[in-house]
């Protein structure tokens, strides 16, 4: 490139960027935020676009195409399972759901919500032995 | 030369990336910045195959399509305890393929070099992204091997392992520096090779609960990588991604080091200089008292406050499901319960986070370790179910124990312990955990799921 200092510049910025973005995730996400910086990685694929697409070589052309398999991983993987872990953390919202059934025991799984939602703000005070 | 509204396109791209990983700092937010980040990233490649003039656009077309299937099932398939396996995965491929692309830049450099000179510049950074792309691909696939336990966890050393290191690194600086006085295709290759032989090398004396820090390590180099490619090639989106993820990459190794209480040299180098071979890995014969799930149910039901530390060996038996109606019927009972998560619970930093998440259990009860480690004191009942590692008081007491230095939970402060196991076997850092034979503590053994659902009926019936 012509003008090495512009990209010098844009480099500098974006590592500030990075710096200041991440700093403020809290730990709950780390996890989460490794896999979704590892899905924005994935924009090698359109390096590997760029150079597959401007070669004549036949051998150059197959080398191109696995990387261009790689990096669609890389960045479509990334970005679903991003995704399905975060749509968990989501479904924490309190169902208004007021069915009064406090016996919780007969489902395991996601009909137990209603109970779940209640205790945390009751619990704390209540010292009370059984 | 990429038309200007490409170039607009591009730093849109740009823009929905700084989002994305803006969005994760909330767990309101994230998944919408996901979704931005994933828009962005679509709208890049639209923008390629339009903008510039392509050939082969059938077979690329098609290599996309097997990669996104290909991304798509792995990424729906996978269980969310293989959750680190698969992140090193997807980062060892992203690295490859950034090696491969500077490998076809280097190809066509050569090619045309009889046509004047290629900046030097341009060079050091095609050797840069073959060498670290090669190094984060290989480097990537041992820690998926060593996650997935398709290999032994424990650090693996040889006798001239150093010395193959350091020897590998120089030669890789010394072909760098052939790379960029007179390009060929050959040291291009060579290069490669020996970022794939350094990478191996880099990861293998790295124990298993250290693992998650390197992939941190390796996914900030790829992203070092794909900036460098950007520059090559002359586009800023990739700069600027690759920038935002290594910088963002190398912070968060950082911030992983600190919660265990090590420097990144430490963890990467440590076993080399022998500090780290404590721990045989093996069961212990010493006494330790032992009880039934009736008498741990009497213990819990009697408690006022309970604290349970899960690890990832409930996640493991996926017993997080029970131990959330455990929790739920105590909660009932008036009993306080909270969870206590280490920040490096499971096998990468906000893993149990992830799968708690899973069994719906809900946020507020998940308390960061820094804010519950003052009421251990008023605890009457901590239930240890599948942790050990970040419980063990070793990290405070031996100096020469690998864990020694990471903060962990107290647990030993409070009045009675209760761990949840299935035999006396060392946790993932292989040592053993003095707590287990504290006359406060208790051991419930068995499988993880079923314990816990005798434990629970056992609740039930008080």
């Amino acid at each position: 490139m012509s003008e090495p200092i512009v990209w010098l510049t844009i480099f500098v910025l974006s590592v500030f960027v990075g710096i200041e973005v991440i700093s403020k995730v809290s730990s709950t996400l780390h996890t989460p935020l490794m896999s979704g910086a590892n899905a924005i990685h994935g924009v090698i694929l359109l390096g590997a676009i760029l150079v597959t697409g401007s070669t004549d070589s036949t051998g150059a052309l197959a080398v191109g195409l696995v990387a261009i398999v790689l990096a669609t991983v890389n960045m479509v993987g990334g970005f679903v399972v991003t995704d399905r872990m975060l749509q968990m953390f989501g479904t924490r919202r309190p169902r208004p759901d007021t069915s009064a059934q406090p016996n919780t025991s007969a489902q395991p799984n996601t009909s137990a919500r209603p109970t779940t939602n209640a205790q945390p703000a009751t619990n704390t005070q209540s010292g009370a032995r059984p | 030369m990429t038309p200007t509204w490409a170039q607009i396109a591009y730093l849109v791209a740009a823009v929905c990336f700084i989002l994305a990983l803006k969005g994760l700092s909330s767990p309101k937010t994230a998944r919408t910045g996901n979704l931005i980040g994933a828009v962005g990233a679509v709208l890049a490649c639209v923008t390629v195959f339009f903008a510039v003039d392509l050939d082969h656009e059938v077979p690329m077309l098609a290599a996309i399509a097997v990669g996104s299937v290909a991304g798509v099932v792995g990424a729906q398939r996978v269980q969310m305890t293989q959750m680190p396996q698969l992140v090193a995965l997807f980062n060892g491929v992203g690295g490859g393929a950034a090696a491969l692309v500077a490998l076809l830049e280097l190809h066509e450099v050569v090619a045309l070099s009889g046509f004047g000179d290629v900046p030097k510049f341009d060079l050091a950074a095609i050797a840069f992204t073959i060498l670290v792309g090669s190094v984060s691909f290989a480097g990537s696939l041992v820690t998926f091997a060593k996650l997935q336990e398709l290999m032994t966890t424990r650090p693996v050393l040889f006798p001239g392992l150093p010395v193959a290191f350091g020897g590998s690194l120089l030669a890789g600086i010394g072909l760098s520096v052939l790379l960029v006085v007179d390009p060929s295709l050959w040291v291009g290759v060579v290069l490669a090779l020996l970022g794939l032989a350094l990478g191996v090398l880099l990861v293998l004396p790295v124990g298993g609960a250290d693992v998650p820090i390197v992939i941190s390590l390796l996914n900030a180099f790829t992203g070092l990588t794909v900036a460098a490619g950007g520059y090559v090639l002359g586009n800023t989106l990739l700069l600027v991604a690759g920038t935002l993820v290594g910088a963002a990459g190398t912070l968060l190794t950082k911030l992983m080091a600190t919660a265990m209480g090590r420097s990144v040299l430490n963890i990467l180098f440590g076993a080399l200089k022998g500090g780290s071979t404590l721990g045989a890995g093996e069961a212990s014969d010493r006494p330790v008292r032992s009880a039934g799930p009736e008498d741990i149910a009497i213990l819990l039901g009697y408690a006022s406050r309970v604290i349970v530390i899960p690890g990832y060996g409930l996640a493991v038996a996926q017993a997080q499901h029970t131990l959330r109606e455990l929790v739920d019927v105590l909660g009932e009972k008036g009993i306080s319960v909270e969870y206590a998560i280490h920040p490096v619970a499971g096998r990468m930093p906000g893993h149990m986070n992830v799968l708690l998440a899973e069994a719906q259990v809900p946020y507020e009860q998940l308390k960061e370790m820094d804010d519950i480690n003052g009421e251990f004191k008023q605890t009457d009942v901590v239930l240890v179910v599948g942790a050990n590692d970040v419980v063990n008081p070793a990290a405070k007491t031996t100096p020469g124990a690998p864990i020694y230095g990471m903060p962990i939970l107290n647990a030993d402060e409070a009045r009675q312990i209760v761990f949840m196991k299935r035999s006396m076997r060392p946790g993932f850092a292989g040592i053993e955990n003095e707590l287990l034979f504290d006359p406060k503590t208790t051991l419930l053994f068995g499988d993880a799921k079923e314990t816990m659902g005798k434990l629970l009926a056992a609740v039930k019936a008080i």
